[in-house]
């Protein structure tokens, strides 16, 4: 196994050039997992953990190797409580943003926010420059990205402030170490103007767009307003069942979860 | 492939194998068998070390990718003269350790946490510790070591 160690985005990205179906590896909590349990073993490893250009943060930028433990002091309250929600301290020490997009699950709890604040991936490659992808255009499938061979993420770019008004909230086994049963995401401007992102609900993170257009035009809801949004909400996401939980109770636990995050954006 | 790190204050050069955990090295290379090997996918934290000051799951860690590194294991810990740290004296005093295979790496959670807040609250060491899995539930105990003597301890 060879292990490249670039020190610039520049040498990251001729490293992947060389070598495209390199594994990257930055906090390595996924990556970890399927070399430890599922006998992965890679030829060419590109660690981008000391990539500069990937751990830089700003008003409207989000570095790929930004780790959780970083996040939990973004600017984004929405954000930085879902970084506080990621696995234990240790994981949030190594873990990054840009590994919830690399792994692409539907539970990845960095995700609703970028996909709430409807936020665009950029990635990168020698041959084809610098390509940004909306999130559900990069976000395809369960553990499915837009990423080509030979690409790197360099991260994720919100398009204009998000709201003060915001907030996430997950439903898990326990409040540590937990894959989230359900979760989600909403912002609201003060116009009204509200998006709501659903996780571990469907196959990638997902909008509730008619439950957002229902809500945006309500200024002051009504508590039969905030109920129905609740409900339009279990009926749009699109749950299945599995080993952590039912369909019925995803429907259920991402309608409450939705109605709480507008209850405390309006409170 | 061989890489060089810092361990417990001492530099190693140590040959690693393809994408072999950090754990591994530090276990079964380096003769640390202080970090203990359970889950091996970062829910247990009984592997718990500091890299460059920081806990991490040194199960999670590839080795190759910590050449270069400062680490720290629970057998750093201690004074040169064998004196326990001060979380060490804590759980022993309190009896906050039953069948021990936690207890490293509650010892390196705890050890980081004093570290940047030397008077924890209950919930902060419980929040602290949330990655350390204990089996013999003696949370209650681990919490009042923590959040008590060791709290005040410099």
């Amino acid at each position: 196994m060879e292990v490249i160690h670039p020190s610039s985005l520049d040498e990251a990205l001729d490293a992947l050039t060389a070598h495209p179906g390199a594994v990257v590896l930055a906090g390595g909590t996924d990556l970890m997992v399927l070399v430890n349990c599922f006998g992965l073993r890679p030829e060419v490893v590109v660690a981008v953990r000391r990539v500069p250009e990937l751990r830089e943060i700003d008003g409207s930028f989000i570095g790929a190797g930004v780790t959780w433990a970083r996040l939990e002091g973004a600017p984004w309250p929405a954000l930085a409580q879902a970084a506080r929600t990621v696995g234990s301290p240790q994981i949030r020490h190594t873990g990054t943003l840009g590994g919830n997009l690399g792994t692409a699950s539907p539970a990845g709890d960095g995700l609703p926010f970028l996909a709430a604040a409807d936020a665009v991936v950029e990635v990168a490659s020698r041959a084809g420059g610098v390509r940004r992808l909306r999130w559900d255009e990069f976000l395809v499938g369960p553990k499915r990205n837009g990423l080509r061979p030979g690409e790197l993420i360099l991260g994720a770019r919100l398009p204009g402030p998000p709201p003060r008004r915001q907030g996430f909230a997950k439903v898990g086994a326990r409040n540590a170490m937990a894959i989230a049963v359900a979760s989600a995401c909403l912002l609201r401007e003060e116009d009204g103007a509200t998006r709501l992102a659903l996780g571990s609900v469907g196959p990638t993170p997902l909008r509730a767009r008619r439950a957002e257009e229902m809500i945006s035009a309500e200024r002051r809801p009504s508590p039969a307003a905030v109920a129905e949004f609740g409900r339009l909400v279990s009926e749009e996401v699109r749950p299945i069942t599995d080993h952590r939980s039912t369909e019925t109770y995803r429907r259920h636990a991402a309608g409450v979860l939705a109605r709480r995050l507008l209850e405390r954006c309006l409170a | 492939m061989i890489i060089r790190l810092t361990v417990n204050g001492t530099r190693q050069s140590v040959e690693v194998d393809g994408p072999e955990s950090l754990l591994h090295t530090l276990r079964e290379r380096l003769g640390l068998p202080g970090s203990k090997n359970a889950c091996e996918q970062g829910e247990c934290g009984s592997c718990t070390v500091l890299l460059d000051g920081e806990p991490v799951c040194s199960c999670l860690v590839m080795a190759a990718d910590a050449d270069g590194a400062d680490v720290v294991t629970v057998e750093g810990l201690a004074g040169p003269a064998g004196a326990l740290h001060p979380v060490q004296q804590a759980l022993l005093d309190e009896g906050a350790v039953q069948c021990g295979f936690c207890t490293p790496g509650v010892v390196v959670s705890a050890a980081h946490l004093l570290s940047i807040n030397p008077r924890p609250a209950p919930d902060e060491v419980r929040e602290a510790l949330a990655g350390n899995l204990c089996r013999c539930t003696g949370y209650g105990a681990i919490v009042r070591a923590l959040a008590g003597p060791a709290g005040e301890a410099p």
